[in-house]
């Protein structure tokens, strides 16, 4: 047996400090940045052609920005449903505190709303201006609100729009940047907490949120185009799949730096972090987040970057990989917010999670929380068409 | 034969008058002040009453003294009468530590230790070389980190040098629960706010100590004025006892000292 200053000797009483047993951010913190990252990885697919002109990626590029606003007006929903007193939720607009990292959130996500909104209804200005002269009544007085009641789709006032859409692009990469960063921040910025900590959480955060926002854009793009039998525009996956596999390793390599590094380290909350992730953590760390659901992708998207993959098997591979790493990121958002909390700060126990059905944070909840973004997909796609290449291509 | 005459066959009526003059008596005294300058308690903190309180001049210190604490658990039920804390919650709670030969350590604290440590543990095989109690509470941080990461003020540091919740403001984010180094805080499950140890505010500006302070039978929960040279806490900070503070690496610079602590308390 190892000395009172010994790591394993902390361990024996298993003790948490009272308030500690309750674990009080819960799914709907999990899904918070969840849903966030899906906004911020999205965008960047947007970025890459609107921006840096990757030309491939022009099927999807509206379609991400379209998905990115479905999600981007649900991130609100957890943190609302999570709040003790979610009628008081303006108060951190209204009195913010300066010195919290939290009472920037609300000011960063209207400032990403209105990029991600003037964005697409500059895109979709020609089009909206078309539906407002083929309308009558309320539909003609709503499609002119959104084209801010003007109807110039003369050369030069579209050469204008593709400009401000350059504009709007390229700030709002630093716009989601600072987004998801500052939600990483959240957790790396909280002391007491030494699985968090860490000033590499806000990287891990964004490089996960790149990751989780092309598999969801890979895979919905798949399931979408396969349900309406339209055919699929393999270079632009293969585009998508090349930029996931260069996030993949990134987001992969910081998570497995952070680990080591506590590892080498060896300061003073080693023992309680390396306890809590071969302990409370060993399935939901080491088997998924790391064995299936990080080296299963890395192998896949080997296969499907380094060797001639056939089409039909390359889709078919995409849509598994994407899949894979939409379950990585949230086991990894759940390791780190649940899994932090289970160390308790007695630095002498863990404490437990269980996960119920009908709480306001439960597993119904969250199962709602989650379909709300797709059903505003279905609505905003009936304003804004996904697929604007498809009516061309036929 | 003679019937036994019955108490209420007398006179009713001044039966009834009796038993309301009772009921109104018994319930004016319910109601009424009754003397109750002559119940008020004297002060405790000496130099609170009577002179204007200057937010930015006080200076208040909380000391818990380890080698007197006993475990009794008064401290824990008196707190929460003073405040109605919920089951399952603690503002303040006392730890147990248990130390073999081996320097293994067993720490812990049922119910926060409101019922007081009476029997002792007896999941423990080894042969027990030392034991000893200790009481946690708010640390009363001078940069607390509950306070910086509030997004909306509702936990502030008053420039009396105490940490407190609004709780009219409170969103009930949890994001001071998960900052405090010290666990020191929970959310009310009614008022759905955060909530912790105001080291008794309301009662210092009244001049009484703490209510753990004050009914600690021992002494080993002190509280009093820094600015006064001649209080109890001032002399022993000021004296040659081991005094520290918890998570000293932290920064978070508490105003709780701790007397005669040991290196084995986190």
């Amino acid at each position: 047996m190892e000395a009172a200053h010994g790591g394993a000797s902390y361990l024996i009483s298993n003790y948490v400090f009272p308030n500690d047993l309750h674990v009080h951010w819960s799914m709907m913190i999990v899904l918070y940045p969840y849903l966030s990252g899906l906004v911020d990885g999205a965008f960047i697919v947007a970025a890459l052609y609107y921006v840096f002109g990757v030309k491939s990626l022009k099927p999807i590029a509206r379609f991400s920005l379209i998905f990115a606003l479905s999600f981007l007006f649900c991130v609100g929903l957890p943190v609302m449903l999570h709040l003790g007193r979610p009628e008081r939720n303006l108060n951190m607009l209204v009195t913010p505190s300066p010195s919290s990292a939290m009472a920037g959130g609300g000011y960063l996500f209207m400032v990403t709303l209105t990029v991600l909104l003037l964005l697409i209804l500059f895109l979709y200005r020609a089009f909206l201006v078309t539906k407002q002269h083929e309308s009558k009544g309320l539909k003609r007085l709503f499609y002119q609100v959104l084209t801010f009641g003007s109807d110039n789709v003369s050369e030069e006032a579209l050469a204008l729009d593709k400009k401000v859409i350059k504009f709007l692009a390229a700030l709002g990469i630093p716009v989601a940047t600072i987004f998801h960063g500052y939600v990483g921040f959240l957790f790396g910025g909280v002391k007491a907490n030494p699985s968090w900590s860490t000033p590499l959480m806000p990287v891990i955060f964004l490089f996960s949120a790149c990751v989780s926002g092309i598999s969801g854009i890979i895979l919905a793009y798949i399931v979408i185009k396969r349900i309406r039998k339209a055919p699929i525009d393999t270079a632009c996956v293969r585009t998508l799949i090349n930029t996931l596999f260069g996030f993949f390793i990134l987001a992969f390599s910081f998570e497995m730096l952070e680990v080591f590094s506590h590892h080498y380290l060896r300061s003073g909350y080693h023992h309680m972090v390396q306890g809590l992730l071969n302990g409370p953590l060993f399935t939901s760390f080491w088997i998924w987040q790391v064995g299936i659901c990080s080296f299963g992708p890395l192998l896949i998207l080997g296969w499907l970057c380094l060797f001639r993959v056939k089409d039909s098997a390359f889709v078919i591979g995409s849509a598994v990989v994407s899949f894979i790493l939409l379950l990585q990121v949230l086991f990894m958002r759940w390791n780190v917010i649940i899994g932090g909390q289970l160390m308790s700060k007695s630095a002498r126990g863990y404490t437990e999670f269980h996960p119920e059905w009908f709480d306001k944070e439960g597993i119904i909840a969250v199962l709602v929380v989650m379909a709300v973004p797709f059903i505003l997909l279905f609505i905003l796609s009936r304003i804004f068409p996904l697929w604007v290449e498809e009516k061309n291509e036929t | 034969m003679e019937q036994p005459e019955s108490i209420f066959s007398g006179d009713r009526r001044q039966f009834i008058k009796k038993v309301l003059k009772g009921t109104i008596g018994g319930s004016l005294l319910l109601v009424l002040p009754a003397g109750a300058g002559n119940l008020e308690v004297p002060e405790q903190i000496t130099g609170i009453r009577n002179r204007p309180w200057e937010l930015s001049e006080q200076n208040f210190a909380f000391i818990v003294d380890i080698t007197r604490c006993i475990g009794c658990g008064s401290c824990c039920v008196a707190d929460k009468r003073e405040f109605n804390v919920p089951d399952g919650h603690y503002r303040t709670w006392v730890e147990r530590y248990l130390k073999d030969f081996d320097d293994a350590v067993y720490v812990d604290s049922p119910k926060g230790g409101l019922d007081g440590y009476q029997k002792p543990r007896t999941d423990i095989k080894k042969k027990i070389r030392d034991t000893f109690f200790v009481p946690k509470l708010c640390n009363m941080c001078q940069e607390p980190s509950c306070v910086q990461v509030c997004p909306v003020g509702a936990t502030y540091r008053s420039p009396d040098g105490f940490v407190l919740v609004d709780s009219d403001r409170c969103v009930g984010c949890a994001y001071c629960i998960q900052a405090c180094p010290y666990s020191a805080r929970f959310l009310h499950p009614v008022t759905r706010t955060a909530e912790k140890c105001t080291w008794c505010y309301h009662r210092v500006r009244r001049g009484l100590l703490p209510a753990c302070v004050s009914v600690c039978p021992t002494g080993a929960r002190k509280f009093g004025d820094l600015n006064d040279p001649e209080s109890e806490v001032t002399q022993i900070l000021k004296g040659p006892g081991v005094i520290t503070v918890l998570k000293k690496e932290m920064g978070n610079w508490p105003a709780l000292y701790y007397k005669g602590l040991r290196r084995e308390v986190v």
